[in-house]
């Protein structure tokens, strides 16, 4: 018998005096005890909502209907509120996406454990916190009793998912439901994480992952459901799905994600841009250059060193990428390369000039060869400002021209970076996230700079709009002679678009070299645990244990 | 720590200026004043009488001189002396603070009480419920103090006799004047606590607790209830101050004695002294409640110990 | 974006707002807002011409029907003098909402001259009238009026001057605030990036994007404004009887409370009502502006 028996489900919701409007559609599987069912899709897509659907709490507002929906045989559709209150937390475990806000921040970590064993009839306190103790322990939380007592804020990111982890597995539940169980973590994170589930799902119990990354999926999952617009577009093995997609969507899918096979080539199915040519002439050679830089910020105990003797040299027309982990000084490094911040120590020289040690006021004139694109681009825009306004604002005052003549070149830029005119009266917020971050590569264009710092530019993004976006960063480099500084934690996009890549950690630079010896050779032990947690598609699927 | 203690002592120096200044600042010359203050007409002085009591108060030396002699009573615990009343300010206001203290106290104990019900039950429970909560807060916000006073005067004192009209020290007589208090206040914690309760009911980690098998009453209370209390402390260390300014009409109305009432009463008769001294009083409260609302915030939320210890 | 962000919690699961184009969809407005606005017409009106609304003299004494209860003839019922109340109320209109947004554009203008001032003042005056607001804001508003009623004497003017002082010290908390987190936003970062200068992000971005959400402010300080004048007058140190505004309106019903009660009640219904509609059109510009911005 199947621990969870789905057929044709469908979630709605019904806004105030509207009709039902469906998000999920006719969803259908079944999913056995030690087996693990991924459900895969973008943001938009119903997976989220799916999840929520089979454990009773789509919230109000929400039509939930099904031929049928069974756990462990029990029809829950005929559940009570007290019969969902018993079987969730004691038979049904839930892990939520990061721990830092899943987990209350105000308590310990134990009591959060002991809360799930307290609701399941643990009446004895002093059992309770022996019995959290123990499942921390498990989960291979050190010193689990000190740990037990300290905030989820406390702990690493690591060890806080562990925690969360733990309070799911308190009861031994028969199924668990991981939502995006690694998303927030560093890659080398991710993987212990990846483990941790694995060992619940050889000890037999049934895992719903839900996730948007086609490569925590192939490590874990026996089976695959692709979803689109709330629909099942693909369902297979997961061996057969990511190595022969089906479904065009699929295959799209799988194709939008960089890594090293896909150096060199487009991502997205769009076809190429076609861009006008460059206005003046490109230059060569070394465009950026940092020497030793040292950036120390004043904290409650003393001084933190987010920068520590970084240097590095662009080059016209390159990608430089800066690969590193939270923390690690990466961002720091952008905002001393964009003189946003003055280097304790080191120098950075622009053009073959001193651009860090010159004064603000004189930099200010030359600021218009380095731009940058924000992480969030929403937040980068002022709020009272139409897409046109802010691009007007961007144009630089030396070039002069008439109304009429910045205007055509307003267009221009949109043209460039694939929006239409008629986005010129939007403002930013009615915009998608994709076109928001093509009007702030439109800004940053504006100027015609020759070198542009992307600050983790499309780490916010689906993954096929960020395939989209990456290819039109790929053709405008190419027709403009651009150099890129490209700052990200995302190991396959670095590697899909640098020339040359530095591997930063703590504020300093352990590796560094053109990206292919980086990520072919890695020589540093860190870059070697980086390179090594990368998950790739296709080479990791799990053996088939049926 | 050491700087905070630094900061509230900054703001009662400050608060001590404006007081004096104001003094200076009473228009016309202020012996002169203190005579038809005491005569309740004005009578001319012969410039002996005037320059009696410039000596007594101090009035010729120079205002530098005056300024350090405010401060260094201070110090002391000294308001300066009333010129109506031949005493000291501190005599005055220490006979009334007692009934105020315990008016206000009451008033915002009982506000919490309000708050957290009102919201708890409310907040969060789809559109209409929500709205309605909301609705009230706003309301309850906006009712000015003389007027709810009067209407439950009215009710509950006139019509239905429960309590007494007249406010005396016993329980009943201060149910009325402390529900006259509470309510706005109640309203305004309420509005800054339902919009934090909310926002922490979207919270991921609300989830995770019904997923764990919580009841939905049981998230509230045992999880949001804590993260939504943050603007309700900061609200009641301004409220101390505030309630005391309320407590002003509050006592009128129901004819209770305290400082307000010795307040409206001073500022009627220009009583200098005595108006600055409850000024200086309430901005003393002030600073200490929001020390205490400070080491409150910490044992609500201990993330916010990190900032403070430097 | 559900892929790095993660979904709301239960009650949550709408499709992304942010995914649809031009997909803003507006709410519609709640009743309480065109009652608000019906509110404030009304009040309007009795400030420009309180003759379409009341043609009787507010002052016109007639003892034989001193003291009348709400009924036909007398809507709001009479005082001891024998003046009917809607009368007095409606005339009453013109001097209390005078001394309202007088009290208003005092409080609103010393918020942002304070406000921008603690926040952009450099390293000397910032702090300097930082701390200033700081001990200001220790007083609670009610007190500061009184003691500046208590040096001016009891006036119109006092009152207006009395309560703006009162209440500005929070809204310059507040302005302070709305220009730190203009000037520490990306897209303030965003300008400096292009190479603007400080002056003209200034102008373009901070004190734009700092000083709008004054507007809703406006209409709840006017709202707060009257009900502290009323205060005052309540106390009997406002404007004094026989004038029509609404605090001395209080004033002068108070010792008949026990035996005609709409003296007190009719009158603090009238300021209850001005003051919720001023709080309700406030709040809602208020979020109607946030809506823009998040």
């Amino acid at each position: 018998m199947s621990v969870l028996s789905v057929r044709d489900l469908n979630v709605g919701f019904a806004p105030r005096g509207g009709a039902t409007r469906d998000v999920v559609h006719d969803v259908s599987f079944d999913l056995e005890a030690g087996q693990c069912l991924a459900v895969v899709g973008e943001s938009g897509s119903g997976k989220s909502v799916t999840a929520r659907a089979l454990v009773g709490l789509s919230g109000p507002g929400a039509r939930v209907r099904a031929g049928r929906l069974d756990f462990d045989g029990a029809d829950v559709r005929t559940f009570t509120g007290r019969d969902w209150r018993r079987t969730r937390g004691a038979r049904i475990g839930f892990v939520a996406q990061d721990a830092l806000v899943s987990l209350d921040p105000l308590r310990p970590v134990g009591a959060e454990v002991e809360e799930a064993l307290r609701l399941h009839g643990w009446t004895s306190r002093r059992r309770r916190r022996a019995r959290a103790v123990e499942l921390l322990t498990a989960v291979g939380i050190p010193s689990a009793g000190t740990r037990a007592g300290q905030r989820p804020g406390e702990l690493s990111g690591g060890l806080r998912q562990r925690a969360l982890i733990a309070s799911a597995i308190a009861l031994q539940p028969e199924l668990l439901i991981a939502d995006e169980p690694t998303t927030a973590l560093d890659v080398t994170v991710q993987a212990q994480v990846l483990d941790l589930l694995e060992e619940q799902k050889r000890q037999g119990v049934a895992i719903v992952l839900i996730s948007h990354d086609l490569s925590v999926v192939a490590r874990l999952a026996d089976r695959v459901l692709v979803v689109s617009g709330g629909r099942i577009v693909e369902a297979g093995r997961t061996a057969d799905v990511l190595d022969a997609p089906q479904h065009e969507y699929t295959r799209a899918l799988i194709a939008a994600v960089p890594g090293e096979h896909t150096r060199g080539e487009r991502l997205s199915p769009a076809p190429r841009a076609a861009l006008p040519a460059p206005r003046r002439e490109q230059r060569t050679g070394v465009v950026l250059r940092a020497e030793g830089l040292v950036k120390r910020y004043a904290t409650g105990r003393g001084t933190h060193t987010a920068v520590d003797g970084v240097s590095f040299a662009l080059r016209a027309g390159r990608t430089l990428g800066v690969v590193g982990e939270s923390g690690s000084g990466k961002s720091t490094t952008a905002r001393l390369a964009l003189a946003l911040t003055t280097p304790d120590e080191g120098t950075v020289e622009l053009l073959g000039r001193p651009w860090s040690a010159a004064p603000e006021r004189e930099r200010r004139a030359r600021r218009r060869e380095v731009s940058v694109v924000q992480q969030d681009p929403l937040s980068s825009f002022d709020p009272r400002w139409t897409v046109e306004r802010i691009l007007l604002d961007a144009l630089p005052r030396s070039s002069g021209g008439d109304r009429e003549s910045r205007r055509a070149r307003v267009r221009e830029l949109l043209h460039q970076v694939g929006l239409g005119e008629d986005v010129l009266g939007r403002f930013p917020l009615t915009m998608s996230g994709g076109q928001r971050q093509r009007v702030s590569i439109a800004r940053a264009l504006a100027p015609e700079p020759s070198i542009v710092v992307l600050d983790e530019a499309v780490s916010a993004l689906d993954v096929s709009v960020q395939a989209q976006v990456l290819d039109l960063l790929a053709d405008l480099q190419r027709t403009l002679g651009l150099a890129y500084l490209f700052i990200s934690h995302d190991l396959g996009v670095v590697y899909h678009v640098s020339d040359d890549v530095l591997v930063m950690k703590d504020g300093v630079v352990v590796e560094r070299g053109t990206a292919t010896d980086v990520f072919e050779h890695p020589r540093e032990p860190y870059t070697r645990e980086l390179v090594s947690a990368l998950p790739r598609l296709g080479l990791a699927a799990p053996e088939e244990t049926r | 720590m050491l700087r905070r203690l630094l900061g509230a002592a900054l703001v009662l120096w400050g608060a001590a200026t404006v007081a004096f200044a104001a003094q200076v600042a009473l228009p016309g010359d202020r012996a002169t004043i203190i005579f038809n203050i005491r005569a309740g007409q004005p009578i001319e002085r012969t410039p002996e009488e005037l320059a009696a009591i410039n000596a007594q108060y101090g009035f010729q030396l120079p205002v530098l001189q005056q300024y350090l002699d405010y401060l260094s009573g201070l110090v002391r615990g000294d308001l300066g002396n009333s010129y109506q009343q031949f005493r000291p300010v501190t005599a005055i206001i220490g006979e009334q603070l007692g009934a105020t203290l315990v008016l206000t106290a009451s008033a915002i104990a009982l506000a919490w009480l309000l708050t957290v019900l009102w919201v708890t039950a409310t907040a969060g429970r789809g559109r209409r419920t929500s709205g309605f909560g909301a609705a009230v807060d706003t309301v309850s916000a906006g009712l000015p103090h003389y007027w709810l006073g009067v209407v439950l005067l009215l009710v509950f004192a006139l019509e239905l006799r429960w309590v007494p009209v007249i406010s005396d020290g016993s329980a009943t007589g201060l149910l009325l004047p402390a529900l006259t208090l509470a309510v706005p206040l109640a309203g305004f914690m309420g509005q800054a606590t339902r919009t934090e309760f909310e926002r922490s009911l979207a919270q991921p980690f609300v989830l995770t607790a019904r997923m764990r098998g919580m009841s939905d009453l049981g998230v509230r209370v045992r999880h949001v209830l804590r993260h939504s209390a943050l603007p309700a402390v900061t609200l009641s260390g301004w409220a101390l101050g505030a309630t005391i300014s309320g407590a002003v009409v509050v006592e009128t109305v129901f004819t209770r004695a305290g400082i307000g009432r010795v307040l409206v009463t001073a500022v009627n008769n220009q009583d200098l002294p005595i108006v600055t001294g409850v000024v200086v009083l309430v901005a003393a409260l002030y600073v200490v409640a929001n020390l205490l609302v400070d080491a409150a915030h910490v044992l609500i939320d201990p993330r916010l110990a990190k900032g403070t210890t430097s | 974006m559900s892929t790095v962000l993660t979904d709301a919690a239960p009650g949550a699961p709408r499709p992304a707002r942010t995914g649809r184009p031009g997909g803003r969809t507006r709410r519609p407005r709640p009743w309480s807002v065109y009652l608000a606005t019906g509110t404030a017409l009304f009040f309007l009106v009795a400030v420009a011409a309180p003759g379409v609304l009341d043609t009787t003299d507010p002052l016109a004494l007639n003892l034989s029907q001193a003291l009348q209860a709400p009924g036909p003839g007398h809507w709001f019922g009479t005082d001891e003098a024998g003046r009917d109340l809607w009368s007095r109320v409606v005339h009453g209109a013109r001097p209390s909402l005078a001394i309202g947004a007088g009290a208003s554009a005092v409080s609103l203008s010393l918020a942002v001259v304070l406000g921008s001032l603690a926040a952009l003042g450099g390293r000397v005056v910032g702090p300097a009238v930082d701390r200033l607001v700081e001990v200001l804001f220790s007083f609670p508003s009610l007190l500061l009026a009184l003691l500046l009623v208590a040096l001016l004497g009891p006036s119109a003017l006092t009152q207006a001057v009395a309560v703006g002082v009162g209440t500005a010290p929070g809204y310059a908390r507040m302005v302070r605030g709305q220009v730190l987190s203009a000037r520490g936003s990306a897209y303030v970062e965003a300008a400096v990036a292009l190479g603007h200068s400080p002056a003209r992000i200034l102008r373009r971005h901070v004190l734009p994007n700092a000083l709008r959400p004054l507007v809703a402010i406006m209409a709840l300080s006017i709202g707060q404004s009257i009900v502290w004048a009323s205060s005052l007058s309540f106390l009997g140190l406002g404007v004094a009887p026989p004038s029509s505004e609404w605090g001395a309106l209080l004033e002068a019903g108070r010792p008949y409370v026990a035996h005609a009660w709409w003296l007190t009640v009719v009158p603090g219904l009238v300021i209850v009502a001005l003051a919720l509609a001023a709080t309700t059109l406030g709040n809602h510009l208020q979020s109607l502006l946030e809506r823009r911005e998040s």
